[in-house]
């Protein structure tokens, strides 16, 4: 009785949760002003977050709220205040013609049968990973994954994240010098404050979450993420980097996770295994080195795209 | 139904929200928030159909998930510094339809 009540709840609260992400989601495509859209977009993100503890991945979750919602969102608050007009009230259309229409039933009805005729029960790759997570280093199987089974994903993920950063850092102009900066921005001496408290508590989170990534729901990206906020956070207080930093020690903190990535994967080469194959006995250690360089990596580029300019050099160098 | 299958549905139901949502709306940082909403959707199904293995569900589309988000942030990133250009050199947000230009 209580197992069934509890099984009738949970349904209940699946189906709050499904129509709530279809509504978000409606509304921040269709809301008259941009900025209500984004802002509905956010709490879409964090929606969907929920939606992943439901389904048991939490790691994922996490990756989400951080990234997904918070960076995606911030960067999409930061790009509309550079638009030229923020306001597309009502929301230019395009006509919808039929063909559209005949498009979208389509491949809704391909998609569900698709999923419908899926078999209710399946396995997947679950029973494989966890026969070889004695031999991954880690005891957390998404990390196990990640940086082990299919690291070669991981390494052209990280690559593909600084390419972002390259280009856009080719597109925009070079930012303003710094005292130009400081004259444009007044921050209230509250919100410094805070920054001065949130700063340490997030660089801690950050390495807890990189720390307990080895054996539970965390790791380098989710890390990474938090890092990349404390950027952005103190990019909003009018925070630059010094000319001195600006110029290859940024850039060098940019590869770095590429850099050990690419470097621990072709040193254990040398003992004649392959391409990212770590031995055994130190698998756990060169997970942990790539993880840390990476983390860094990504708060770096992350924060760096939040800017939008290519850092200036300053007037001493 | 299932979790799994209420969730995966409901992936497909986001996927077409953000195609009608990139197809028909001319702004494009509303085709960008499409683009988004698009891969939240396909991101929903690949974790529901994770999940039909019972008590551990299945990591490996957990870790693809997780690695399509960072790969989606900066593919969006990319877009938008893109469209702080366009809208700067040309002083519009929306793309000229063919048929429309002289």
């Amino acid at each position: 009785m209580g197992a069934a009540m509890t099984e009738a709840g949970l349904f209940l609260l699946d189906l709050l949760l499904v129509l709530t992400l279809l509504c978000l989601a409606w509304w921040s495509l269709a809301a008259t002003d941009l900025f209500k859209g984004i802002v509905l977009f956010i709490a879409f993100g964090l929606v969907l977050a929920l939606a992943w503890v439901r389904l048991d991945a939490p790691d994922v979750a996490l990756a989400e709220a951080a990234i997904g919602a918070g960076l995606t969102g911030a960067l999409l608050l930061t790009t509309l205040s550079k638009l030229a007009s923020s306001i597309d009230n009502p929301p230019a259309k395009r006509s919808s013609p039929v063909l559209l229409w005949v498009l979208l039933v389509m491949l809704a009805a391909v998609l569900g049968y698709a999923i419908m005729s899926l078999p209710q029960q399946a396995q997947g790759l679950a029973d494989t990973v966890a026969s070889q997570m004695g031999n991954s280093g880690v005891e957390h199987p998404v990390t196990a994954v990640l940086l082990n089974f299919r690291g070669y994903d991981t390494l052209l993920e990280m690559a593909v994240l600084l390419l972002a950063l390259i280009a856009a850092w080719s597109l925009a102009p070079r930012a303003a010098t710094s005292c130009e900066m400081d004259e444009a921005l007044t921050v209230s001496p509250i919100v410094l404050a805070l920054f001065r408290m949130l700063i340490p508590l997030m660089i801690l989170v950050a390495a807890y979450l990189l720390w307990v990534g080895a054996h539970a729901p965390g790791g380098a990206f989710q890390a990474g993420s938090v890092l990349a906020a404390a950027g952005v956070l103190a990019l909003l207080c009018g925070k630059r980097l010094e000319g001195r930093l600006a110029g290859w020690p940024l850039r060098l903190g940019l590869v770095l996770g590429t850099a050990m990535f690419v470097a621990v994967a072709a040193a254990v080469m040398v003992g004649g295994a392959h391409l990212l194959q770590y031995p055994l006995a130190s698998a756990g250690k060169l997970i942990l080195l790539i993880e840390a360089a990476a983390t860094f990596s990504i708060g770096l580029t992350l924060a760096m795209l939040f800017s939008g300019q290519r850092p200036s050099r300053g007037p001493a160098s | 139904m299932s979790t799994p299958l209420l969730y995966a549905l409901a992936g497909v139901g986001l996927c077409l929200l953000g195609l009608y949502g990139l197809i028909v709306y001319a702004h494009l940082l509303r085709k960008i928030l499409a683009l988004n909403i698009m891969g939240s959707g396909v991101f929903l199904i690949l974790v529901a159909l994770a999940r039909r293995s019972g008590d551990s569900p299945d990591p490996v589309p957990h870790a693809m998930v997780i690695t399509g988000i960072v790969v989606a942030v900066s593919a969006t990133a990319l877009a938008l510094v893109l469209l702080v250009r366009f809208s700067a050199a040309t002083g519009r947000n929306q793309l000229d339809d063919d048929e429309h230009s002289p």
